[in-house]
């Protein structure tokens, strides 16, 4: 007998953290295996399913960073802590820390971009000697849209981390520009023992892409993660396809060397 | 085996299998058609000969049967999921060759592509096909081409003429049932078609670069996104989950998923209103290569089986064979850059 994967389990709302106006971290409840990049398909009866991507891993929880912005996104927002949201997952590949120990790493995230690796620089930064450096350049919108600012304090201590927003006014926790600008003041000891990871929107990831190979890290060496329409996240509804791959079962992680490949 | 029937006695023989299975053929709907004065032929239940038209293709493919255009997969109320039934009995499916070949394709992304896919897997385990000989090719058509006008992977097939019925049976199960009533034994082969009117070639240096030629643009003017060639198409999976509820106050509903298509706005839409391939143009890129290049790359086999349907459809006349046939200069046009 096989499982019905479709049939969605209820996992209670532990906890709800509200970073802007429209972006929450919503605390579920789970036990499994998750690893950071894989994502759950998240619903609530009559509004329908959409794919998010898990930001935190803990002890009987996982957190999805959900920002207000679709129709079962607004939904979501209308329930609050001690309610249950409909769950099934995890799906994709997810990050696999492997590639980036005793790497001098590098991770670029833009805007809500900085969810699917929030698990991976969480991981480096507590753990930081499992890399030979850890470089995180996050860039938001305005400080208004900064996300997991606390975390972002934190890191501070064991990891080097730019944070930048588009426009807005500077200050000592924050700069001014777009996260390429940063990119050429970067330096490595041995530029083939690098290791990048970019995510955000589609114009930033392939500029921050360029920009990296700009710098001579080779293309091998960087990681990014892809956003589609998925209704299904098991390689069935066909949404996600690009080229050869299916994005809900291949990636979404993807090695640069592939991604690079992708005509949508 | 191979028996003759006429259609009295094969009518018998549906009959009897009708005690353990629903019978799908194409059937025709007068009136119904595509285009105006013409008449729709799309699968549906049959209980006898004369309801199956079988001397004309399909208009809509097979694919209903297995993956219906709206399925619902369970109900729910504000706090409790229940799985939709499904159906107890076996399917009997009358598909021609190019479909048997489709079929292929269906259990490759249902089954195979990211693990089972549980209500297709229901259907599918218990469906028995009766192949539909092709004596000739249709309009349109170019199975020749893509290697899909002979299959062997069948239960029973069927050449199909006014004046007898000529029935190869391969099911043990059925033997008996087919001896009962058949006029006479004799060797059967089922026919197929040898030759079509329609030729297609596919460049064998094809590769992805080929979506940089500017020959694409060509549909963004003609195509009108109206999607018809992928419901149509025996070979399209996609779907989109969709709830409803039943009235506007209450608690209950359903999830379904509904056919959906690659060429239709919406179909990569993500939330705060980002989307892919927003021309026809990329859509059709999108299509075309997927038929007969990224499938390949994956499965090792084209997706494409020509059957035609699109080309039958299609309200501006767009050919897909055409399409493919111009990938040749489209390669050309793209290692010249």
């Amino acid at each position: 007998m096989i499982t019905n994967e479709y049939i969605p389990f209820s996992s209670r709302i532990l906890d709800i953290t509200k970073h802007t106006a429209i972006e929450y971290t919503f605390r579920m409840e789970y036990e499994g295996k998750v690893r950071p990049g894989q994502f759950f398909e998240v619903s609530i009866p009559k509004y329908g399913e959409a794919p998010i991507s898990v930001s935190g891993i803990g002890q009987g929880y996982v957190e999805l960073t959900i920002r207000r912005v679709g129709k079962v996104t607004e939904e979501i927002f209308e329930h609050y802590k001690g309610d249950s949201l409909l769950m099934r997952g995890p799906y994709g590949n997810g990050f696999n820390l492997d590639d980036y120990r005793g790497k001098e790493l590098v991770i670029v995230a833009g805007g809500t971009g900085l969810s699917p690796v929030r698990g991976v620089i969480d991981y480096f930064a507590t753990h930081p000697q499992e890399v030979k450096s850890l470089t995180v350049i996050a860039g938001f919108k305005t400080p208004g849209d900064i996300l997991f600012f606390q975390d972002i304090s934190r890191w501070k201590k064991t990891a080097n981390v730019i944070l930048t927003v588009d426009c807005g006014e500077a200050d000592f926790e924050c700069q001014i520009g777009l996260v390429t600008e940063y990119l050429p003041q970067l330096t490595f000891t041995d530029i083939s023992n690098t290791a990048a990871i970019v995510v955000g929107p589609p114009p930033m990831m392939k500029f921050t892409c360029l920009g990296l190979l700009d710098i001579s890290i080779p293309e091998e060496n960087i990681w990014i993660s892809q956003e589609r329409k998925m209704c299904c996240g098991i390689g069935k509804c066909g949404h996600c396809k690009i080229n050869d791959v299916y994005v809900c079962v291949d990636g979404p992680v993807f090695n640069y060397t592939k991604g690079k490949t992708l005509i949508d | 085996m191979g028996y003759q029937f006429n259609t009295e006695t094969f009518n018998k023989v549906l009959l009897k299998l009708q005690q353990e299975y629903r019978i799908f053929a194409p059937k025709r709907f007068v009136l119904e058609g595509a285009f105006s004065d013409t008449d729709s032929i799309r699968y549906d239940e049959v209980s006898s000969l004369e309801e199956m038209e079988l001397k004309e293709k399909s208009s809509h493919s097979f694919k209903e049967a297995l993956i219906p255009a709206s399925e619902t997969l369970f109900y729910f109320t504000e706090d409790y999921v229940r799985e939709a039934n499904p159906t107890s009995k076996s399917s009997i499916l009358f598909l021609r060759s190019c479909d048997i070949h489709a079929l292929k394709r269906l259990d490759e992304i249902y089954l195979h592509n990211g693990g089972e896919d549980y209500f297709y897997k229901r259907l599918r385990e218990n469906l028995k096909i009766f192949l539909i000989g092709c004596p000739s090719s249709f309009q349109n058509c170019f199975c020749v081409d893509m290697e899909s006008n002979v299959s062997t992977e069948y239960d029973a097939a069927i050449n199909f003429h006014e004046d007898s019925l000529l029935v190869d049976c391969k099911n043990p199960d059925w033997i008996q049932i087919m001896e009962e009533n058949a006029l006479e034994k004799l060797s059967v082969e089922p026919e197929y078609v040898t030759q079509n009117q329609v030729h297609v070639t596919i460049p064998s240096d094809l590769s992805s670069s080929v979506a940089k030629s500017s020959l694409w643009k060509e549909y963004d003017s003609r195509c009108i996104a109206c999607g018809r060639c992928n419901y149509s198409c025996p070979t399209c999976t996609c779907f989109t989950m969709q709830d409803i509820f039943y009235t506007d106050n209450g608690k209950a509903g359903e999830r379904r998923r509904v056919q959906a298509s690659c060429m239709v706005d919406g179909f990569t839409d993500v939330a705060g209103g980002g989307s892919y391939r927003k021309t026809y143009g990329e859509r059709m890129r999108f299509k075309v290569l997927h038929k007969v290049l990224d499938y390949k790359e994956r499965f090792g086999y084209h997706m494409c089986v020509g059957c035609g349907r699109c080309d039958d459809v299609c309200p501006e006349y767009i050919s897909f064979s055409n399409a493919i046939n111009k990938l040749d200069e489209m390669t050309k046009e793209v290692s010249e850059q």
